[in-house]
């Protein structure tokens, strides 16, 4: 025990164990996503590879990894391979600081809330780079849209994490979880007492969250029935393969903060069993969440454009800074 | 627009969201309606239109052609090539070669139609596949209908025999008739 | 500043996102480049090639290209026979293949002067509205696709099989049926498809209430097509737009009213008519026309007389020189077929009016100024078949 309990061999471990988790859900979530998609469009899926296509992750996995990785002429090269590194790695480091159990941390920060957001940001930037260095018009469109639809986006998802610090008073995500032991009437989501408009708070914090990680009705970034496959056009292979995994890593990234902040991270509904079986009620928090994800894609329409940002400027930018003001008198008044 | 009505506007709009949610919910709950197609097949209906073939008179065990040639000109797209002789002792001419491009023909069904003698009908195949493109462009009817006049000869031999000793006296066939019952018999 | 910045010269406009050449950056007005939108496009519903001139995401022009799949159907007419022509008018628009036969079986008989029974003709009405019917759910479905919603298109194919199920119980053929012959039919209906029919129109109704609840009512389908691609009459006047499109336009115009064939005048149906004009419009129109089939498909099989399905037609058909015309109302317009013959066997001149090449006519003028979603919502909403264009 003390052996692990050592400092290098202890993050050792933990980077393994992020990769390793990371790598399994996206290849996993792809196969969920299409069976998911089977399921409401009444077909199976895919179930040809493997009992009920489980191996079907496995195939396409292979499938990208024996494909050459083009550097179309006259792009930027360096840019062109850079880019799905830089989406890739930062949803990685996120997870350096989300609390799966209450001692299953890699890195206990008291900033930790502050990390992911400032990693979850340069995303954005991979994205953008992707599609410039792309040299490709579909690409470079689709990079202009993703930049102005996260910069609207971060205000009003901000705003509401702004609310949640002032309600939790720490930025350590696993203060916050602690903060709301007890029955599920203790979660942040059903905190009516703090502000009436909780409930409203986290609908704004999980549409923020779909369209910062590009995921339909809000994938403007690879619209593919206008821009073809968006920023992505021009990568083949692993290239693309990573860009894929990492629209699912941020996908848990993002559902694992909405379980942290709104539904109580690793605690369990009741009270009781939250210490043993943490990381169970943790993923079944998160996994109910990215079901919905998965559910709103295959349900709704692609929203336009300008309504997406009228949508952020004319709706959510308000809703969320009144409920912030809301929490900041409920917060003095009581 | 005033502030209540902008109200109104947007939780209509979350509204419609949420029934569109609790539709493909409903959906997805229901059980599948796809066939797999490789392990499972449907069954064509009895007027499938398939490519043509040459039917098969369940009588004589022979085709009804009489090379007449009314489908070659009835045909839009010139894919059915056939040629006929006139047998020795027979009224009408018999067919000796048919052959259909299927790569060219639309199925419209124009030489069905005009059979005087109902000689051609749809097959029931679907799934006709092959690496080789001769067996589309140049489709041996009468060598499947031999093939199917195997598998009748079989299950009709007094029949068979008198077709095949054509042509005989009566009492010969007869004779041949009584020879071969007790083949036929095994067979289904 | 934009990163490719193409010149608009025609051999630049030609690439899709190749490289600029060096020159680019010299005669390049207002920044503008040329987007090649097809012919390999999944908006582009096939073969249409649409070079558009942006500035940004706005399209400054969008100039149709046409051409990709012509198949020289009128002139393929000309040299052969009336009845080998039949096939082809199947092929033309694949998805309403019912109403293109109809048209020229329809004008060879008035030139002919060819009796067809009531029966044949009763049936002709039910099988061609239940294609109008498999017709519109095929646009319902791709139009979904081109505004990135997956699902609804799956449950329009779970609808159609079904009419396509009993067509293909009919005639044999799902697609491309080829079904109405010179005089008549080319088989009297069963049993199991006037049961299967009567069965689906029964079944239709809570289906379209629920595309109506999953789509039509759905508040992003709502704000991607009200207000947005707006088409006044004029405009489609001026390009000759028939079908939905000026129907969405608030032009009540419908060729099984204004000219009435077959034996329309008998049932009780309404023309959808919308004013508004935009991409909502001409939505809601298709979606009432359905409903509207189905009540007209209910009409006439409980009027559907008993009788024969074959006229008397000449075996060697040979019509009177002349000139004759025979419109319907296809599930995208007005089609109309026009028949010269100068008395021989084969046809003189057969022209094919098709309702996509018009409709798609008037998109280089009605696009301009619109961004690129809306633009593509819009071509979704006037439901093009492309083989229907290039014929």
């Amino acid at each position: 025990m003390s052996f692990l309990t050592l400092e290098p061999i202890r993050l050792l471990l933990y980077l393994v164990g992020v990769c390793a988790f990371v790598g399994a859900n996206a290849a996993y979530l792809v196969l969920a996503e299409r069976k998911g998609a089977g399921r409401i469009q009444r077909r199976p899926g895919p179930n040809e590879a493997g009992y009920a296509g489980l191996l079907q992750p496995v195939a396409d996995g292979i499938k990208l990894l024996a494909k050459q990785i083009m550097v179309p002429p006259g792009t930027d090269a360096l840019l062109f391979r850079a880019a799905p590194l830089m989406v890739m790695a930062p949803s990685l480091m996120c997870l350096a600081v989300i609390p799966f159990g209450a001692n299953l941390v890699a890195r206990d920060l008291n900033i930790g809330l502050l990390l992911v957001f400032s990693f979850g940001s340069i995303n954005v930037m991979a994205l953008m780079l992707g599609g410039w260095a792309s040299r490709n018009k579909f690409a470079i469109i689709s990079s202009a849209r993703v930049v102005s639809q996260n910069v609207a986006y971060e205000i009003p998802m901000l705003l509401v994490v702004i609310t949640m610090l002032m309600v939790t008073g720490t930025m350590n995500l696993n203060e916050i979880i602690h903060q709301q032991a007890g029955w599920f009437w203790n979660w942040n989501v059903f905190k009516v007492w703090v502000n009436p408009l909780m409930p409203v708070t986290f609908v704004i914090f999980f549409i923020c969250m779909l369209a910062e990680t590009n995921r339909a009705p809000f994938d403007m970034a690879e619209a593919e029935s206008e821009l073809v496959a968006g920023a992505f056009t021009e990568y083949g292979g692993m290239g693309f393969g990573v860009f894929f995994m990492a629209e699912y890593a941020n996908i848990v990234v993002g559902c694992c903060l909405a379980t942290i902040l709104f539904l109580g991270g690793w605690q369990s509904p009741f009270g009781a069993l939250s210490g043993v079986l943490g990381p169970l009620w943790f993923l079944l928090k998160m996994y109910a969440l990215i079901f919905t994800v998965i559910w709103i894609r295959w349900t709704f329409p692609r929203t336009q454009f300008y309504s997406l940002l009228n949508l952020s400027w004319k709706i959510l930018i308000p809703l969320s800074l009144f409920t912030l003001v809301l929490t900041g008198v409920m917060i003095k008044i009581i | 627009m005033s502030l209540s009505t902008a109200i109104r506007d947007v939780a209509g709009g979350f509204k419609s969201l949420l029934v569109g949610m609790r539709i493909t919910l409903g959906q997805a709950i229901k059980p599948s309606i796809t066939v797999q197609y490789p392990h499972q097949t449907l069954k064509m209906p009895a007027r499938f239109r398939g490519h043509v073939k040459l039917v098969l008179d369940p009588e004589t065990g022979k085709s009804r052609c009489t090379a007449c040639g009314l489908c070659v000109k009835a045909c839009p797209s010139d894919c059915i090539e056939l040629d006929g002789i006139k047998r020795e002792g027979e009224k009408k001419k018999s067919v000796t070669e048919y052959e259909l491009d299927f790569t060219k023909c639309s199925l419209c069904g124009s030489c069905v139609d005009v059979c005087p003698s109902d000689a051609i009908e749809y097959s029931k195949d679907y799934n006709v596949v092959s690496l080789n493109r001769e067996d589309f462009s140049h489709m041996d009817l009468v060598k499947r209908l031999e093939a199917e006049a195997e598998i009748w000869r079989k299950h009709h031999p007094p029949q068979a025999a008198a077709v095949a000793t054509t042509p005989v006296t009566a009492p010969a066939a007869l004779a041949t008739g009584a020879k071969t019952p007790s083949p036929g018999q095994k067979a289904p | 500043m934009i990163a490719q910045k193409d010149s608009i010269s025609p051999g630049s406009s030609l690439r899709a996102g190749g490289p600029a050449g060096p020159e680019a950056d010299q005669h390049c007005p207002n920044e503008t480049f040329v987007l090649n939108l097809g012919p390999q496009h999944p908006a582009a519903h096939g073969v249409l090639r649409v070079l558009m001139t942006m500035d940004g995401e706005w399209i400054k022009r969008a100039e149709p290209v046409i051409g990709y799949i012509h198949r020289m159907h009128e002139k393929m007419g000309e040299n052969r026979t009336w009845a080998k022509f039949l096939p082809n008018t199947s092929r033309i628009d694949y998805l309403s293949a019912m109403h293109y036969t109809h048209a020229f079986v329809g004008a060879v008989e008035r030139a002919a002067k060819i009796e067809v029974p009531p029966r044949a003709e009763y049936i002709r009405v039910i099988t061609s509205e239940l294609n109008r019917i498999s017709s519109h759910m095929v646009w319902w479905g791709a139009l979904l696709l081109d505004l990135g919603g997956f699902t609804p298109i799956l449950y329009a194919f779970d609808d159609r099989e079904k009419i396509l199920d009993l067509l293909e119980g009919l005639c044999g053929a799902r697609l491309t049926y080829c079904y109405y012959r010179f005089g008549g039919l080319y088989n009297d209906v069963d049993d199991t498809f006037l049961n299967g029919t009567r069965e689906f129109v029964q079944h239709m109704q809570p289906r379209l209430k629920m595309y109506r609840d999953l789509v039509t009512d759905n508040i992003i389908l709502r704000k991607r097509l009200t207000a947005i691609g707006g088409i006044s009459a004029e405009l489609c006047r001026k390009y000759g737009a028939t079908g939905p499109v000026i129907r969405g336009s608030g032009v009540a115009y419908d060729v099984r009213r204004a000219e009435p064939y077959s034996v329309y005048s008998r049932f009780e149906f309404k023309i959808p008519v919308y004013p508004e004009s935009d991409s909502m419009a001409r939505y809601l129109v298709r979606m009432d026309e359905m409903e509207q089939s189905l009540r007209i498909i209910g009409q006439a099989l409980d009027q559907l007389p008993e009788g024969p399905v074959m006229g008397k037609v000449p075996r060697v058909l040979k019509l009177p020189p002349g000139d004759t015309c025979y419109a319907v109302e296809a599930a995208r317009g007005r089609f109309m077929v026009r028949i010269v013959s100068d008395g021989k066997e084969v046809p003189y001149r057969v022209k094919l009016r098709t309702p996509s090449f018009s409709n798609l006519s008037l998109y280089e003028e009605a696009s301009k100024g619109m961004i690129l979603p809306d633009a593509l919502a819009m071509m979704g909403s006037l439901d093009l078949v492309i083989p229907d264009i290039d014929r």
